[in-house]
């Protein structure tokens, strides 16, 4: 990932930020410029809660090459208690630990690494709360 | 009053047992464990590192300390196992925790008491008034070369104390450091895998540091090992921390608080100040909590905490140490474990 790039990310991938519409309350995320809900361009910074539920998940047995060592892995989708939905790895967990409905907890994690010179990237991923 | 207004520590959930390391290499499990007083220790997964350790560790202390992430001035990082060799670890940190722009960073390594390094420095600046509040971290993910003695006990995790002068759940009293030119273990620049003097390492090393700066701190304060409720010290096996505690006078019921090490193995920068944590996730108010450290090259920093009413009011807003290290458990193969720890050589 190039370094700009992820510069511009850090906000929603460390820490959860978002958009909340000034108009409507929709919350965006990552926030946008215009609100998809009522067209709006006000927006105020708002964090999102860590804490969810498992909506849905599959696993990934062929990886990107990046990502090749950590197969097979498991990708949800997790319904943040303020409604939000969020797509993330989940981690720490086998086939057999996962199930939908789960209680889930976002938490900072190593996402991928350019190569063995290029930078680190990092973000969130979801575990299950035990 | 000076001291922690907030603590937190994090593990991973990967352990892998003693017998499954000796068994690799041929050792006898039970004489390894016997030697070592060691069971099992922690792993880091693949999505693991120092950073992201910190960034856990850290996030337990501002819950439990509830201030203003952008009232922290300086954010220290002590590890020997940072992953970036240049750009600072807590630059990370403090963008994860919206701690910043305005604030002091550094990373620190002084082997395994990097991380109470950071601790001394950051209540230093506290008490110098220079910042409201400063975060001191320890945290590694370290490694043993395969089949050496020290792949046993090296494992993953890491504590984080803010320093502040409201609130305080633990007032420093005393610091005392005590350092030499001992090369009892390093690794020069380019290696992988530190190197070490074998027994070296034990008596004119850790012995010789942690006893100097335990007894200077004794002296300095006054104070006598009967009059601590609780002990820790660098925890490189779960053997040498007894060995020290008793020889400079304390009990073995004063240390089993903060005596992790046996579950946990060597968690190097994060091993004394995550036997902290565990002792005040106990403690009660008017209590003495007596800690030193040690790094090899080598030094030990001795800290004499009292711990205050606060810590009532704090100590349940996170999770505490022996819930994280008793629960939760997935156990690895060496097959596994070697794959984790990126000990076999694969095609890019
Ligand atoms: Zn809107």
């Amino acid at each position: 990932m190039i370094p700009s790039r992820y510069v511009r990310e850090i906000p929603q991938r460390y820490r959860l930020e978002g958009g909340k519409c000034l108009k409507c309350g929709h919350i965006n995320f990552p926030s946008r410029l215009i609100c998809p809900e009522c067209k709006s361009k006000e927006f105020e910074k708002t964090v999102l809660q860590d804490e969810g539920k498992l909506l849905t998940y599959t696993i990934i047995r062929v990886a990107a090459e990046k990502f090749s060592q950590e197969t097979p892995f498991a990708v949800g989708i997790v319904e943040l208690n303020d409604g939000v939905r969020v797509t993330c790895q989940i981690a720490d967990a086998e086939e057999g630990d996962i199930q939908i409905g789960q209680r889930i907890k976002l938490v900072f994690r190593k996402i991928q690494e350019d190569g063995k010179a290029g930078i680190l990237c990092y973000g969130y991923k979801g575990v299950i709360v035990g | 009053m000076i001291g922690i207004v907030g603590y937190g520590a994090y593990l991973p959930r990967y352990r892998i047992k003693v017998d499954e390391i000796a068994r690799q290499w041929g050792y006898d499990p039970d004489s390894v464990k016997k030697g070592l007083v060691l069971h099992e220790k922690t792993v880091p997964g693949l999505d693991e590192d120092t950073i992201t350790i910190s960034v856990e560790a850290s996030k337990k202390a501002l819950r439990r300390a509830q201030i203003d992430p952008k009232e922290i001035g300086a954010v220290y990082v002590g590890s020997e196992s940072h992953p970036y060799a240049v750009k600072p670890t807590a630059t990370i940190v403090i963008d994860a925790l919206d701690i910043g722009p305005n604030v002091h960073v550094a990373s620190y390594e002084f082997a395994c008491k990097a991380g109470t390094e950071a601790m001394y420095n950051a209540y230093a600046l506290v008490k110098a008034d220079e910042m409201k509040y400063a975060m001191g971290i320890g945290a590694d993910t370290s490694q043993g070369a395969p089949g050496d003695a020290l792949e046993f006990a090296a494992s993953a995790g890491g504590a984080a104390f803010i320093m502040g002068k409201e609130k305080v759940v633990a007032e420093i009293l005393y610091t005392n450091s005590y350092t030499s030119d001992t090369p009892d273990f390093w690794r020069r620049e380019g290696e992988y895998y530190p190197r070490h003097g074998g027994r070296f390492t034990g008596e004119p090393a850790y012995f010789k540091h942690i006893l100097g700066a335990g007894m200077a701190l004794l002296e300095k304060s006054k104070m006598k090992p009967e009059d601590f409720k609780y002990a820790v010290f660098h925890m490189p096996n779960g053997k040498f921390p007894q060995t020290a505690g008793r020889k400079l006078g304390f009990t073995k019921e004063q240390l089993e608080a903060g005596w992790i090490a046996p579950w946990m193995g060597n968690t190097y920068s994060g091993s004394s100040p995550m036997g902290l944590t565990a002792i005040l996730d106990v403690a009660e108010p008017g209590e003495l909590i007596f800690m030193v450290s040690f790094g090899s090259g080598a030094g030990s920093d001795g800290f004499i905490f009292r711990v205050t009413e606060e810590i009532t009011n704090v100590r349940d807003r996170a999770e505490k140490l022996r819930t994280m290290l008793d629960n939760n458990k997935k156990y690895l193969t060496y097959g596994e474990y070697a794959k984790y720890r990126r000990k076999i050589i694969i095609n890019e």
